[in-house]
């Protein structure tokens, strides 16, 4: 076996857990005769040490804090919640008035039927909504009981109820670090529980109100 | 832990920005310090390891539950830093090693101020040492020894941290650790 290739290379396989039994009696034998590669893998598992106690460093004591700082703000509908959930009774009041004013029952029940906003550019295929690349949707999008697959450009809000947002490569991509979102000029809000859909519908009702 | 970090992610999923700091508390020192091993300088370290948990908050919608957070997060921060280094002008690499020595120095200070027993200063030193000699690597060399060695993740995450084969981060980590070796070998 040649010193500097073949065994240095086995060592290698070592380090990374890769050594077929056949190898391992190979590299073992070499280095019971071989000096020089003995010392080589004993440098080797040296410096695997070593590397391991390189200095440690920790983050500024205000750290945490700096990057809370930093955060795009937080959407209004979780302060919202968390009043909500110190407040039942108002807020079950609440919500009764404003599902008696809506119709709201009506609409929660007609479940699994694929909703969406009208615009003339979606393009809807089986239960998923597109928006076709090259094409920008004005206005807000809704889309309940369904996916939406962004290619093109949505103009507005997304609010997205009992769906989900798909994009073209999303086996390839799964964990990609940009949100599938990128063609959206607006907020991108997803519903899907009847709480969410609540407050949906409160906020959309309240919305009505202040703007007549 | 994971499951504490499972708990959280939920959380911010839903909306609950405050769950957030529990991520970033649990994970700053390890993303800080996987930066400044990336960039060698304290103050662009503490800038990109920010902005790595902003990232990771403004995305956490494409984070699949069913992986691991922590190579989501070191993917981030690694391309950031990765990102960082491309755009250095080219004297700016003279201006990051004098700027890391003024640190070095800064450190040194420090430590002998602190009046450690003999043999403590000597490890402290040396581990000063290996640092400094991990941190002339070329990067692609260096991110894989760290994130194999320091931040003890498998090879296979290391692929998916880097978004490289297999056999190219094998290939590296060989490389790495015999330019390593001849670095160490007189300590
Ligand atoms: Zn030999």
């Amino acid at each position: 076996m040649k010193c500097n290739k073949e065994s240095v290379e086995l060592m290698h396989k070592y380090l990374d857990g890769d050594l077929c039994k056949e190898e391992e009696i190979q590299l073992r034998t070499h280095l019971e005769t071989c000096e020089a590669c003995q010392h080589h893998f004993h440098e080797l598992k040296r410096t695997i040490t070593l590397i391991k106690s390189a200095e440690h460093f920790a983050a500024p004591n205000d750290f945490t804090q700096k990057v809370m700082d930093r955060l795009p703000t937080e959407k209004k509908r979780v302060t919202y919640k968390r009043w909500f959930k110190t407040h039942p009774v108002l807020t079950a009041a609440a919500i009764f008035f404003v599902l008696m004013m809506t119709g709201m029952f009506a609409s929660w029940s007609e479940d699994g039927q694929l909703v969406v906003s009208k615009q003339e550019e979606l393009v809807i295929q089986g239960d998923t909504v597109i928006v076709p690349e090259g094409v920008t949707v004005p206005g807000d999008v809704l889309v309940k009981n369904g996916k939406l697959l962004i290619k093109g450009t949505i103009d507005g809000n997304v609010t997205l109820v009992n769906g989900k947002l798909i994009s073209d490569d999303e086996t390839l991509n799964g964990d990609g670090l940009m949100a599938s979102a990128g063609g959206v000029n607006g907020e991108l809000e997803t519903v899907d529980q009847m709480f969410e859909w609540m407050w949906y519908q409160l906020k959309s009702f309240f919305s009505g109100v202040f703007s007549f | 832990m994971d499951q504490f970090i499972i708990e959280k992610i939920k959380q911010v999923k839903k909306g609950d920005q405050s769950a957030f700091a529990d991520v970033v508390s649990f994970y700053q020192d390890k993303i800080y310090q996987h930066c400044l091993r990336m960039l060698g300088n304290a103050h662009e370290a503490e800038d990109m390891a920010q902005e790595a948990f902003i990232r990771a908050y403004v995305n956490i919608h494409s984070f699949d539950d069913r992986r691991k957070f922590s190579t989501w997060l070191y993917r981030i921060a690694t391309n950031l830093t990765i990102d960082r280094i491309r755009k250095r002008k080219p004297d700016y690499y003279l201006d990051a090693e004098i700027r890391g020595t003024e640190g070095l120095d800064m450190y040194s200070q420090l430590a002998s101020e602190e009046r450690l027993p003999g043999e403590q200063v000597e490890s402290l030193e040396l581990q000063r040492y290996i640092h400094h000699e991990i941190s002339q690597l070329p990067v692609k060399y260096r991110s894989i020894i760290m994130l194999r060695y320091l931040e003890e993740f498998s090879l296979q995450e290391i692929s998916d941290i880097l978004d490289i084969p297999l056999g190219t981060v094998k290939t590296r980590i060989h490389r790495g650790r015999e330019a390593l070796r001849k670095r160490l070998r007189h300590v």
